[in-house]
């Protein structure tokens, strides 16, 4: 176990000169020994490069990993003594479930009786008791995963335990479970473990902390609800939620926030605003709601579509040339295509980005409700 | 109901005939020899299984078949590893890739008398920069005159026609395991040996079965480079089965018997060809290995 430190950058091609050269553009940050971690973002964003780098598949190009303080940017993976799970099975053909869960003590030359132990341990939690004794070879694609996943947890002594979208392969409902059980081992072990995954349930569920990246960038590092409530960067209030963040045009006009030639009361300290000038409004659509025609936090806007999703109504509406989502209640009466509605969009969930795409502001009391 | 016309036959009779032609005949002829005493063209009689029994007993031919069965195997037992190595030494990617290939595929390209005459011409000890340096070293090297030293040449010259054959095949085998299973490896501290005992190897296996019952088999049938160094000699101790069968057949004409010995030839490599293939199913898929706890 140990606390990971990064202060690198990485490019696979020599002498990279522009951005796009990048697999992992420079930045510093560190995972705590014994957190839960979860790397989020759309593929080519740079997450398996980095999740290499930990573990030393790969040596960045600039900078530096240091594990506990001990720079190991030179050192091997077996000397790191990581544990990486990946994407697709890997097994020996040759050898039965039991000895593939073995490799990794025996290589490490522990003593017969503990790899027993060890073995026995994690073919339980997996359960994959009643095939130890079978051939890997045979074993349907889940099966196999998960004995990849039990040879990245077999040893107790990891510095880190990396996986790589490890649940890829597995069927939906065995997804869930594995995923639960994976918390249960984190617990139970209290082991540092980095995720990587393009999906934002198996980020949000999994990990304390979810680091969202994008383009070789990290944008934002936080727990799921910091990212939900406050997202520091527009990709990751498009990214995170279903459907993502609302994001209006908007200028200061003076006196007040002007939307689509509306004004609009908001409930944020305005001097960041005002000092922009023109920026963008973030709203989720958990937090647009319906009110009354006039509300000064509201915009008239124009309904295009209702569309019924089950536990909630998802309303696409048209302010000026710009679209606005909201998960409205199903209770609520429904109004038709062409309907006019006023629909809040400023209060204490509001976000406000510069032209960087970085938060300017926010309103600053936690948020009360969880609405998701 | 399903309506037969028995007319479809007539839609196989194509191939019927090319294979009659190509296969059935001519086998049909051999077996048609092997019964049978030719005395002249017009003049033959039917004589049943004697030839098989005279084959059976010949010392001769019990001679070239132990001496083909070693060299077979001795044949395999130094081109598979070797292959290996070679395939394992090979760079992956990049131009200098693309050249080792072509290098190493040379020598495919050359018929098998052009390696005899290379070979016999390479190791006399007069003219040839091989014999010339061996016996300049101290060693009385003449495949002409010594047993060993033919047969050793013919070994020679099969290992260096043929080994990149395997090398070629094992390097395929090696470029198809993903990358995930080298790293996967590396992050379990396993060792290089322990990469090629429980990676490489298995991965390789379907390839290496392929080379060894190509060489097995091309091996076994070996006849145009000993019959250009030494013709079979010295002596008979580079006379392998085609050799003796080719003495028999056109050399004195005896058709019968050489027809009779033809056919248990066939027998031997079907026979040898299925158990090794067999047994190499089996080692490949653990069922020999014993369990563990």
């Amino acid at each position: 176990m140990a606390r990971i430190d990064l202060d690198l950058a990485h490019a696979y091609r020599p002498n990279p000169r522009r951005d796009d050269d990048y697999a992992l553009l420079p930045l510093k940050m560190h995972f705590d020994d014994g957190g839960a971690y979860a790397l989020l973002g759309p593929s080519g964003c740079g997450k398996t490069t980095m999740l290499n780098l930990i573990s030393g598949l790969l040596t960045p190009s600039q900078g530096h990993v240091k594990f506990d303080g001990r720079d190991v940017t030179g050192s091997t993976p077996q000397q790191r003594n990581i544990a990486q799970v990946f994407q697709f099975p890997v097994i020996y053909d040759t050898m039965t479930v039991a000895q593939n869960l073995a490799f990794p003590l025996r290589n490490r030359r522990v003593a017969d009786e503990r790899i027993r132990q060890r073995v026995g341990r994690i073919a339980e939690m997996l359960e994959l008791s009643a095939q130890l004794d079978q051939r890997a070879a045979g074993l349907a694609a889940d099966a196999k995963q998960k004995i990849s996943l039990g040879r990245g947890l077999v040893r107790e002594d990891v510095s880190a335990v990396l996986f790589d979208e490890p649940l890829t392969v597995i069927d939906p409902h065995l997804k869930w479970q594995l995923r639960r059980k994976l918390k249960q081992i984190h617990q139970e072990l209290k082991l540092t473990l980095v995720y990587v995954t393009h999906d934002q349930v198996e980020a949000l569920t999994f990990a304390d902390q979810v680091v969202v990246m994008t383009r070789g960038r990290t944008v934002q590092i936080g727990s799921a609800e910091e990212l939900f409530e406050r997202p520091s960067h527009t990709f990751v209030g498009h990214f995170i939620g279903s459907p993502g963040m609302n994001f209006l045009a908007a200028r200061w006009d003076g006196q007040a926030v002007e939307v689509a030639g509306h004004r609009l009361r908001i409930a944020t300290d305005a001097a960041p605003l005002a000092a922009a000038g023109e920026f963008t409004l973030g709203v989720r659509p958990e937090y647009v709601s319906l009110t009354e025609a006039g509300d000064p936090t509201a915009l008239p806007a124009q309904v295009v579509q209702l569309q019924d999703v089950g536990t909630y109504r998802l309303l696409t509406a048209r302010v000026g040339e710009q679209m606005l989502r909201a998960r409205l209640d199903p209770e609520l009466p429904a109004s038709g295509r062409g309907d006019r509605v006023w629909l809040k969009v400023t209060g204490a969930h509001t976000c406000y980005y510069g032209r960087d795409d970085r938060l300017l502001a926010s309103a600053d009391q936690p948020a009360v409700e969880q609405a998701r | 109901m399903k309506t037969v016309n028995q007319k479809a036959w007539w839609l196989v009779l194509p191939v019927v005939i090319c294979v009659a032609f190509s296969a059935v005949l001519p086998l049909m002829t051999v077996v048609n020899y092997s019964v049978q005493d030719i005395i002249s063209p017009t003049r033959h009689v039917f004589v049943g299984t004697e030839w098989f029994a005279a084959v059976l007993r010949d010392e001769e031919l019990h001679g070239a078949l132990w001496r083909q069965l070693g060299f077979s195997f001795a044949v395999l037992a130094v081109e598979i590893p070797l292959g290996i190595a070679l395939a394992l030494a090979m760079p992956a990617s990049g131009w200098k890739a693309s050249a080792v290939l072509v290098v190493v595929a040379l020598s495919l390209l050359i018929p098998w008398n052009v390696v005899g005459t290379i070979w016999q011409i390479y190791g006399r000890a007069d003219i040839g920069l091989l014999g010339y340096a061996l016996t300049q070293l101290g060693f009385n090297y003449n495949y002409t005159g010594k047993p060993l030293d033919a047969w050793l040449t013919v070994l020679v010259m099969d290992v260096w026609h043929w080994t990149p054959l395997v090398a070629l095949l094992a390097y395929a085998g090696l470029r198809s395991i993903p990358d995930a299973y080298y790293q996967a490896a590396r992050i379990d501290g396993a060792s290089k040996l322990a990469v090629f005992r429980y990676i490489q190897l298995p991965k390789m296996r379907g390839v290496l079965m392929i080379a060894v019952l190509l060489r097995f088999m091309d091996s076994f049938m070996i006849y145009t480079e000993p019959f250009v160094l030494t013709g079979g000699g010295p002596g008979n101790s580079t006379t392998f089965l085609s050799q003796y069968l080719t003495q028999k057949a056109v050399g004195q004409f005896d058709v019968g018997p050489a027809a009779a010995f033809s056919l248990i030839y066939f027998l031997i490599i079907l026979l040898l060809c299925f158990v090794l293939y067999n047994w190499m199913l089996r080692v490949g898929s653990g069922e020999t290995e014993a369990p563990h706890a």
